[in-house]
């Protein structure tokens, strides 16, 4: 075992992309519940993200393109959510997991022949001399374009929530859907936009982790990642500087995990693996009871009756 | 005579199964406050929906201003100068005051700049209100006051307001008052729904009654007498419920000190509640809503436990027991909500006989539930109280609102309780079931039980309670002998104005 | 324009042919992804539901109807009563494996001891690996009120890195030259859950799936606990109100859906599987799902719904080895199954009526 392997900076830098498919869909997501759906089909848009992303990239070499396409696929994906629950009615939590069924058996059948397949890179922002400053450089000046995009998706659904009019109408239709309504609000329309920018946001984090992160095409290779983004947005109160700061614990400890396992610690690396998973768990404990913020009208289903 | 602001001409309205509106035609002048009286589903509520643009009409035309007024949706009508303040307010808890207010105006100015628009407008028609507060952390008459002076910023010409004084003590509604007074001065003309007699006697220019969605009458409130209003919105003479003299006998049911926290965040804690209960006793509880009704509810019929010591009940300490455990030694319960609380929405009445029976009618054997059993108890209420359902196997929801009142009122009166509490027994219920309500409940305590009738109908109260108390910010006023009581002394028992500033100018 | 209309009272008829509508519309929408990735549609739709029953190999197939089908109806069966309560377990998976893993463990702790008391010692303690795995997000949510869904389905990611180590370490085959994998509890009579008539499928998997159907079927129509799971499903405050614990209430129904998905993982680990292997477990967790609300969460349609989803396995591997059609495209048919189903559902409770829109 050899500890000194593991470099604080450059772990620091891995942990902002380990984080990023995380914080990509915790985003989309927290729209989505302030919008007061509760979708949890994060994981079958991820994955379905994924593979588009990953077909477009490897078919056109652009891996620009890839993401553009995968944050299309994602929402095309989220469109089917928004049907069943906004236009059928459907119970929420039962429409969010046929999403994710559905996301993970049509991914595997779209991905069969890219198996294997190593997808041409995306390059890294060129920031000239900053990225030669020393512990700054690697951190926060080294990065692809996706990890600054994630940053400002962050940064604007902030802005938006809490400075605009857009931001405002969407947090009212979540608190309660009813008086949105009484005041002339089009409470499916607003919902399912906002279900699609999740969409949208979670496939882009899906083909960061085929695109970047791995980067290469296996089934289910979203690993869960997409639950642990919906346990995120408790965890962030449905606050986006929170999810921020959580993608980055959970970015954290993934690329801990990983580094860990190179340096060949004496745990066992199925115990490692399962780390993520249960600092999920001890986190949405400790924080089960700060409950007050969630949206109103979150989960419920909405049907104008007269 | 005025000029003509609004007129509606043979306005009629169908849902699948009921004419909601028929050929409903009146004119409202401009600078008058107009009554639009009726009893629940009259369509008072479908009509104003049409004037607001949230529902279409099939027929018939309105004209605001001489010009045809068809608004396709209530942005449309708040541009034309339509105004309407909800009986259930249509508010975000979660939001401050400005927000919510920012939400229901077209063209909403920057924050700071409308924070200081609501400050004024608020001051100049006596409802003072702060901008930055959280609109859960209201009381019920600040968060009217919100609604208010997010129509009053539109300068509506016509403003509509929905029950406005359910939710108000009666100093509250002496404050309104003077503020839709300074409004028709300055021309604003009102539609002013009720079915509060006196009030409307007072306060409106016109009325007009509704009743089972056509127009009946219309009158001069001023010249007419209460009772004459009454009977045009019932269409019968109306019994008043008869009850024998009764003397209180020994206490069944003593709260000491009773102290809850509060279960929500916006919820309400019950604080320090002391009460003795007797046989044969009505206990009239009044209030504002929100201020504890549904905590006390929840603490007597054991939804929440209350810590031991607290709620004795023939001499016993019953803090710890359940709901069931309590229906076994005679104290029942029926909550206000009727769809969700007193009874399940999409289960049938004999499900609902089943969910509060079981235990005081053995429908319940060992855990094997007796089914047959089940539905005679549900046919005994439904014959017993007069519920109009095609059969006891139909869904609750697909009950009127008052004749599903009557199978929850009914299904605990048939249990023979010793102790009933009961929230809003006639809350949405039109006259003849709620006279129906009000007597089987004197005919239990007549019977020797106790009764307790939480309510925010003060007329009700006064009719069929023998004492009186008034649930405020979570405490219960002392109560007094329900008999003599002036308004004046209810509404301070009730929290006078609530700390709410009172106008000046 | 077509509106929504709610009805005064859920239609029985829609209720029944919801399910219907689904498998028909699953069927035309399959049939045209099967056509567009190139394969008879309706040579695969009948290689999926009928060869399997009467086709040439029928005799083969139809046992394995109820080994595919028994796991699933009896995990749908636990998720179906806290669906209906709304308790949502989703890492029915974890429980799986945790029952089989504790099963498995204790039949291999014994062998090589010849003994009647191994396999009902193994059916218990695959029953405890399952409950003992559901009573974590079970007591979290009671405790501090964390969401089951998100506990319950994280602990299925744990548990399939716990099965990894197992059948890596502890419970590896000493005589397995090194491959990974546990011993065959196929040949260790004791341990070894095996037909109970030959060529026949039955095994007590089955049996306990049809015990679980009838169970829950009675609990449901007849007991206080599946009132209070009825009552707390459509209504919650009513149900407290009514005198439900909602606490013990979700204690009973994860507990009891972690017993039967433990149950089921034990079962196929000590027959049909027959060795604890990193990959021994193949999703019916999930596909539970789709079958519980196939089944409309009723015990009798769970059990028809378990049938048909066993089917599209086998008729689905059929059609791969005859045709060559993708596994994933069965697990799309799969997930279609479940889109259409909530789609129809709708129309148990509202009806669709032409005419003038309001403005909403």
């Amino acid at each position: 075992m050899d500890l000194s392997a593991i470099n604080p900076i450059i772990l620091i830098a891995a942990l902002i992309s380990a984080a990023t498919p995380i914080l990509l869909a915790a985003t989309g997501e927290l729209v989505a519940e302030r919008a007061g759906v509760l979708n949890l089909g994060v994981e079958g848009m991820m994955i379905t993200g994924a593979i588009c992303g990953f077909i477009i990239t490897v078919n056109t070499g652009s891996p620009a393109l890839g993401f553009v396409m995968a944050a299309l696929g994602g929402a095309t994906l989220s469109l089917l959510f928004a049907f069943l629950t906004q236009v059928a009615l459907a119970n929420q939590v039962a429409s969010g997991l046929a999403l994710t069924l559905f996301g993970l058996g049509l991914s595997a059948l779209m991905g069969q022949s890219y198996v294997g397949i190593k997808p041409p890179r995306m390059g890294d922002v060129d920031f000239g001399p900053l990225a030669d400053i020393p512990v700054l450089g690697p951190i926060l000046f080294s990065h692809d374009p996706i990890v600054y995009l994630g940053l400002l998706v962050v940064a604007s659904v902030w802005a938006v929530l809490k400075f605009t009019r857009m931001g405002l109408v969407l947090r009212a239709v979540g608190e309660n859907h009813d008086a949105a309504h009484a005041l002339g609000y089009k409470v499916k329309r607003i919902r399912t936009l906002a279900i699609m920018f999740g969409g949208a946001c979670a496939g882009l984090g899906g083909a960061y982790i085929s695109l970047i992160r791995v980067p290469q095409w296996t089934e289910g290779m979203t690993a869960g990642v997409g639950w642990i983004a919906l346990a995120l947005v408790v965890f962030a109160s449905w606050k986006p500087w929170r999810v921020l700061l959580g993608a980055y614990l959970f970015g954290g400890i993934t690329q801990l995990q990983l580094n860990l396992q190179g340096a060949g610690v004496a745990i066992p690396v199925e115990y490692l693996a399962m780390s993520p998973y249960i600092v999920t768990i001890v986190v949405l404990v400790i924080l089960a009871k700060d409950k007050s913020r969630a949206p109103g009208s979150l989960g419920r289903i909405f049907h104008a009756s007269q | 005579m005025t000029e003509t602001l609004l007129r509606l001409n043979g306005l009629t309205k169908a849902y699948p199964g009921v004419v909601a509106n028929s050929d409903v035609g009146f004119d409202i002048g401009r600078g008058e406050i107009h009554a639009l009286l009726g009893e629940n589903g009259a369509g008072k509520s479908t009509l104003v929906k049409m004037i607001y643009g949230l529902v279409k009409p099939d027929h018939g035309t309105m004209h605001l201003n001489g010009a045809v007024f068809t608004p396709p949706d209530p942005r449309t009508a708040r541009m034309a100068g339509v105004g309407m303040v909800f009986q259930h307010f249509s508010l975000f808890d979660a939001l401050t005051v400005a927000e919510n207010i920012a939400l229901g105006m077209e063209d909403a100015p920057a924050m700071g700049q409308l924070a200081d628009r609501i400050t004024q407008v608020s001051q100049a028609y006596g409802l003072p209100l702060s901008p930055d507060r959280v609109v859960g952390d209201l009381s019920a008459g600040e968060q009217q006051r919100v609604e208010i002076i997010r129509c009053l910023l539109q300068e509506p010409k016509l403003l509509i307001m929905d029950e406005p004084t359910s939710v108000l003590t009666p100093q509250e509604v002496s404050i309104l008052f003077e503020t839709l007074n300074t409004l028709r001065a300055e021309g604003t003309s009102i539609l002013y729904i009720s079915h509060k007699l006196e009030e409307i006697r007072t306060l409106c220019d016109a009325a007009t009654i509704l009743r089972l969605g056509k127009v009946v009458g219309s009158c001069v409130p001023a010249e007419t007498s209460a009772r004459d209003m009454a009977e045009m919105m019932v269409g019968e003479t109306l019994k008043t419920p008869q009850r024998a003299s009764t003397k209180a006998g020994e206490a069944v049911l003593q709260l000491s000190g009773l102290n809850l926290p509060p279960a929500t965040a916006f919820g309400m804690p019950l604080r320090d509640i002391s009460l003795t209960l007797h046989k044969g006793e009505i206990m009239g509880i009044g209030g504002v809503a929100g201020n504890g009704q549904d905590e006390l509810l929840g603490a007597l019929s054991g939804e929440t436990r209350a810590p031991a010591g607290m709620i004795e009940y023939k001499g016993r300490d019953i803090a710890a027991l359940g709901p069931n455990a309590r229906r076994k030694i005679g104290l029942l319960a029926a909550p206000e909500e009727r769809l969700g609380h007193a009874a399940a929405p999409d289960m049938s009445l004999i499900e609902n006989a089943m969910l509060t029976g079981a235990t005081r009618e053995n429908l319940d054997r060992n855990g094997l539930l007796n089914w047959s059993a089940a539905r005679g108890f549900a046919e005994r209420i439904i014959e017993a109280f007069d519920v109009r359902t095609p059969s006891s196997g139909n869904a609750a929801r697909s009950l009127s609102g008052g004749n599903l009142q009557k199978f929850v009122i009914g299904r605990e009166v048939l249990q023979r309780p010793d102790v009933l509490v009961v929230n809003q027994p006639t809350w949405g219920v039109d006259a003849s079931a709620a006279a129906a309500i009000r007597q089987a409940l004197l005919d239990l305590a007549e019977g020797g039980a106790a009764v307790i009738v939480i309510s925010q109908d003060l007329d009700e109260l006064m009719e069929i309670s023998d004492r009186f108390a008034a649930l405020n910010e979570g405490r219960l006023s002392q109560p007094r002998p329900a008999a003599g009581l002036t308004v004046d002394e209810i509404g301070l028992m009730m929290g006078g104005a609530h700390g709410m500033e009172v106008a000046h100018g | 324009m077509i509106r929504l209309e709610k009805r005064p009272q859920p239609s029985q008829g829609f209720a029944l042919a919801s399910p219907l509508l689904a498998v028909l519309a699953t069927v035309i929408f399959g049939g045209a992804l099967f056509a567009a990735l190139g394969k008879d549609p309706v040579q695969a739709i009948l290689t999926i539901f009928w060869e399997p029953l009467f086709g040439e190999f029928s005799f083969f197939y139809r046992p394995q109807l109820l080994i595919k089908g028994a796991p699933l109806v009896l995990i749908a069966i636990g998720l179906a009563l806290g669906f209906k309560a709304g308790i949502w377990n989703i890492g029915a998976e974890g429980q799986y494996i945790m029952g089989a893993l504790f099963g498995a463990g204790v039949g291999l702790a014994f062998y090589p001891m010849d003994s009647f008391i191994v396999f009902p010692l193994m059916v218990l303690a695959g029953a405890f690996g399952g409950w003992f795995w559901a009573m974590i997000p079970a007591i979290l949510k009671v405790r501090f009120g964390t969401n089951e869904i998100l506990v319950s389905l994280m602990l299925v990611y744990v548990a399939e890195q716990f099965l990894a180590s197992m059948s890596l370490g502890l419970m590896k085959n000493p005589e397995g030259f090194g491959f990974p994998g546990s011993r065959n509890l196929q040949q260790y009579p004791s341990a070894h859950n095996a037909e109970l008539f030959a060529n026949s499928g039955m095994h007590w998997g089955v049996v306990a799936a049809f015990i679980a159907v009838i169970f829950a079927y009675v609990l449901l129509a007849r007991h206080r606990l599946g009132f209070a799971i009825r009552v707390t499903g459509e209504a919650p405050r009513a149900a407290k109100f009514g005198g439900v614990n909602p606490s013990r209430l979700i204690l009973f129904c994860l507990g009891l859906s972690g017993v039967l998905a433990g149950l089921a993982g034990m079962f196929e680990v000590a027959g049909p599987a027959g060795q604890v292997t990193i990959d021994f477990n193949v999703g019916y967790g999930f596909t539970a799902i789709i079958v519980a609300f196939l089944g409309r969460l009723h015990p009798i349609g769970i059990l028809f719904a378990g049938g048909l989803m066993a089917l599209t396995y086998i008729g689905g591997d059929i059609a791969q080895s005859q045709m060559g059609l993708p596994v994933a495209a069965i697990q799309v048919f799969q997930g279609m199954l479940l889109f259409f189903l909530l789609a129809f559902d709708l129309l148990t409770n509202y009806r669709l009526r032409v005419g003038q829109a309001e403005a909403a």
